[in-house]
């Protein structure tokens, strides 16, 4: 079977510009030759610390960013044969959800507007059909069906959270790259958007890339985990086995840093 | 279920209490006295063609330079014997004409220069924005000038001239809203749901700048008027015989000191059209600005106003610290002040840790700010209780006496060091100061001291890092100075909220060994707030559960952990995944919420 995500080499540079007056200016290196795959139906966790170039990865992943080099391959199409088709092409395969539910909405419009992007210019279904389709999105994320004609100040951050990944199921994607999707939100909360998103991918046939902070959600839901450490995948394994005897040095002290009840 | 249906409920009751954007504007007295005056104007202006005036361009030499209440014209005639009051009116809706459309096509083209700029970046936005600086480097008035001069005198030339003088204030605003806006995660959203970027320009962007552009206008459009009638006056603008409030003036000039009231009807004119407006454009701004419509720029007082309706007045037991008794804060509602913290207790002994815990909205940060009147007031009172630090009661004491209190007997520690320290000051500086409200010390002293305290909380290379400005520290060094300077006059109680939350964990568990270590050397009572419970259990001593503003379960942190007696705090100890536990964390999370609906049900 065909992955879901496949990277090689990858590197991403920031800054580094000639100047006007032949000066260069600084230059920082996000992501550092990274090369990994993400299985078809498979969760792969990315944990990394703040600036570790996980967030930076998977914006790429998802064509936000240009990679400075390296090869991607999304559903097994080449990124750049996706990226000269534009945003849709990407839509249309790979779905971002969002560290801050409420500020990856647009709090000028209702949900039902935001949601009614990705159906009509990714699916293309008519009236009737987007809105019968908004309703089994909501129902799906549980969360009411009069939500569309909301705003999103009127909910709660965890709410926010099922609307944005309702947003990011419209597309129908193959594949969802969740971006600290439960960081923002009070434990219990994260835990019922955790099984939320167990649940989803079970139905919808998904592949996750997960990418977290957080070593206990990881353990929680990922079948294997990649640590990011400067912009370098230092160690990547089985959950359980990573767990268990981490090898490198740096998981090791990230294991032993998470606080325990 | 019920949670969610509450939550909705409190938003529509905020959503109905909160003034909209008109009623704001018509509490504003001047603004509304603006909006009315203009609103006379412009009637007046607009209905002119249906008034009993003579024709404004109808010499009669015979009727020349009347004074103000001659008969058939009330104010007066000009040099050509025409009717002052007809020209006024007549004038007036020209001006007003002229200056709204040039306010309206600036805006429109400085808007779209701005978003476009704002949101491409880069190369385009260098040479969009260079344009608009080149125009802006020449003043305002000789750019006018120079375009009359090649587009040649007249009303409509005129309106160009100032519509294109006046693009480059309004590129400028609105860029920079949008370079805010175009890295926000909705954007990206967007982009992700197939939208092209004019369509994301259009209506994922617009519909945020649009406020900024209504104020930018409301605060313009009497300028562009002035500027309008400062060209008539020049000549440039409207040609005899049109009449306009510039040319008018203009025409009035020659006259000044045989006729001085030839000229005065259209300057009071000038003067009240852009007076009404700028009060009005005042007003709108005001209203539609959502920082002021929350209150939030209204200055709060020194200290928590507070107003008890009960005091208990038994002493706390023992060597407490600190202690709380029956607190109890509120917020002003529409409806009378909504407590927000309910009657909460606890106490804090010497060299003893008390972790605050619960998720957001449970008061556990208002509760903490509480001790020492730190609320905002308004909309925060203290309507209840007692708080204690070592036997004396704060509450009762005045303003002075509870602010001497704070860095220094009690000091606190907040999230996000980044936003508690001065961008603009070196952290030694600031460390200094500190040291210097509470201690009669030089500054060489002070900062002496301080650089003390960085050894203290492990900065590396103190005496260096002394003269470092917090951008340049990490979030962990950040936050070990946040200690410092809370240590800064040997306090007996530190009150830290949520001091690990913005911190990496491998960082987190630096900060915490380091509070743990200051903890025992220094025999300081630590009040930790946090939504945590395995940082809880790491470094607090007893814990208490917060929720809805009311402490729930208290206890050693052992016992709470090991059994907990409330379903609220069980429930919460569930939701935490343990290292571990795998997969089967959510399989148990599966089992609680399959319950908890059979049992709602």
């Amino acid at each position: 079977m065909e992955k879901a995500i496949e990277v090689t080499n990858l590197v991403k540079t920031f800054g580094g510009k000639r100047t006007l007056f032949g000066g260069r200016t600084h230059e920082v290196q996000a992501v550092k030759n990274v090369t990994m795959a993400l299985e078809h139906g498979e969760t792969l966790a990315i944990v990394g610390e703040s600036g570790s170039g996980k967030s930076t990865l998977a914006r790429m992943v998802v064509g936000l960013e240009a990679p400075t080099s390296g090869e991607m391959k999304i559903a097994g199409r080449a990124w750049g044969d996706l990226a000269a088709e534009g945003a849709r092409a990407f839509g249309n395969m790979i779905q971002y959800v969002f560290q801050d539910p409420v500020a990856s909405l647009n709090p000028r419009k209702t949900i039902g507007q935001t949601l009614d992007a990705p159906l009509r210019l990714l699916k293309g279904y008519d009236e009737a059909k987007r809105k019968s389709r908004m309703r089994d999105l909501f129902d799906a994320v549980q969360m009411p069906s009069d939500t569309h004609q909301r705003y999103p100040h009127e909910f709660s951050g965890g709410q926010a959270q099922r609307i944005a990944i309702a947003r990011a199921l419209a597309a129908e994607p193959r594949i969802m790259v969740l971006d600290e999707p439960v960081s923002a939100l009070d434990v219990s909360v994260q835990a019922q958007v955790l099984v939320l998103l167990e649940d989803l991918k079970k139905e919808f046939d998904l592949s996750y890339l997960f990418i977290s902070h957080d070593l206990a959600v990881v353990e929680s839901i990922s079948d294997r985990v990649a640590v990011m450490y400067f912009g370098e995948v230092v160690e990547l394994g089985s959950a359980e086995q990573l767990f268990r005897a981490p090898e490198h040095e740096y998981t090791e002290r990230l294991i032993s840093s998470a606080p325990r009840l | 279920m019920s949670g969610a249906a509450a939550v909705k409920h409190v938003e529509v009751i905020e959503e109905k209490s909160r003034p909209t954007a008109w009623q704001l504007l018509m509490n504003n007295t001047l603004a509304a006295i603006g909006f009315y005056v203009i609103c006379a104007v412009v009637v007046i202006a607009v209905i002119a063609p249906l008034l009993p005036i003579p024709n404004p361009d109808a010499t009669s030499l015979a009727e020349r330079f009347l004074p103000f209440g001659s008969e058939g014209h009330l104010l007066g005639t000009d040099h050509l014997g025409r009717d002052v009051l007809a020209r006024l009116i007549w004038g007036t809706q020209i001006s007003l004409l002229v200056g709204v459309s040039a306010s309206i096509i600036a805006a429109f083209f400085g808007s779209a220069i701005g978003l476009v700029s704002g949101y491409a970046g880069g190369r385009t936005d260098n040479l969009m924005m260079r344009g608009i600086d080149m125009l802006m480097a020449f003043p305002y008035i000789l750019l006018a000038l120079a375009i009359v001069a090649v587009l040649g005198p007249g009303l409509m030339n005129a309106l160009y001239a100032i519509s294109v003088v006046n693009i480059p204030f309004f590129a400028r605003n609105i860029r920079g809203i949008t370079i805010g806006l175009a890295h926000r995660e909705f954007v990206d959203a967007a982009r992700l749901s197939g939208k092209s970027h004019l369509s994301i320009i259009l209506t994922e962007i617009l519909p945020n700048v649009m406020p900024v552009i209504v104020i930018t206008m409301s605060t313009t459009v009497g300028w562009m008027i002035l500027e309008t009638a400062g060209l008539s006056f020049l000549g440039l603008g409207a040609q005899p015989p049109q009449a306009d409030l510039g040319s008018m003036l203009g025409e009035a000039r020659t006259q000044m000191f045989t006729h001085p009231f030839v000229a005065v009807a259209p300057g009071l004119m000038v003067f009240i059209i852009v007076m009404s407006i700028n009060l009005l454009g005042d007003g709108v701004r005001d209203a539609l600005d959502p920082r002021l419509r929350a209150g939030a720029l209204s200055r709060p007082r020194a200290v928590t106003r507070i107003e008890r309706r009960n005091t208990p007045t038994s002493q706390p037991a023992g060597e407490a610290a600190l202690s709380v008794v029956e607190l109890e804060t509120s917020f002003e509602g529409t409806k009378g002040p909504e407590p927000a913290v309910k009657g909460v207790s606890f106490s804090l002994n010497k060299g003893e840790c008390l972790g605050l815990i619960g998720e957001s909205g449970s008061g556990k940060s208002v509760t903490a700010l509480s001790l020492l009147g730190l609320v905002a007031s308004p909309p925060g009172i203290v309507t209840g209780g007692r708080v204690d630090i070592d036997g004396d009661d704060i509450l009762s004491m005045p303003e002075t006496q509870i602010t001497s209190y704070r860095g220094g007997k009690v000091a606190y520690v907040f999230q996000d060091p980044l936003t508690t320290l001065h961008p603009l000051f070196s952290i030694g500086d600031q460390v200094a100061e500190a040291i210097r409200v509470h201690q009669p010390v030089s500054q060489k002293e002070a900062r002496a001291k301080a650089v003390e305290l960085f050894k203290a909380v492990r900065l590396p290379d103190p005496e260096e890092r002394a003269s470092a400005f917090p951008h340049e520290l990490s979030g962990g060094q950040r936050q070990r100075v946040g200690i410092a300077m809370a240590l800064a006059n040997d306090p007996e109680i530190i009150i830290a909220d949520e001091p690990t939350t913005a911190l990496d964990v491998t960082v987190q568990a630096e900060i915490l060994r380091l509070l743990q270590v200051l903890r025992e050397e220094r025999g300081l009572a630590l009040l930790f707030i946090t939504h945590d419970f395995g940082v809880v259990a790491q470094i607090c001593d007893k814990v208490a559960v917060m929720r809805y503003g009311e402490i729930v379960e208290a206890g050693a942190t052992e016992e709470v952990l090991r059994n907990p007696q409330h379903d609220y705090t069980k429930r919460l100890i569930a939701c935490v995944p343990k290292p571990g536990q795998g997969r089967a964390f959510l399989e148990g999370v599966r089992a609680l919420l399959d319950r908890e609906a059979r049992g709602g049900a």
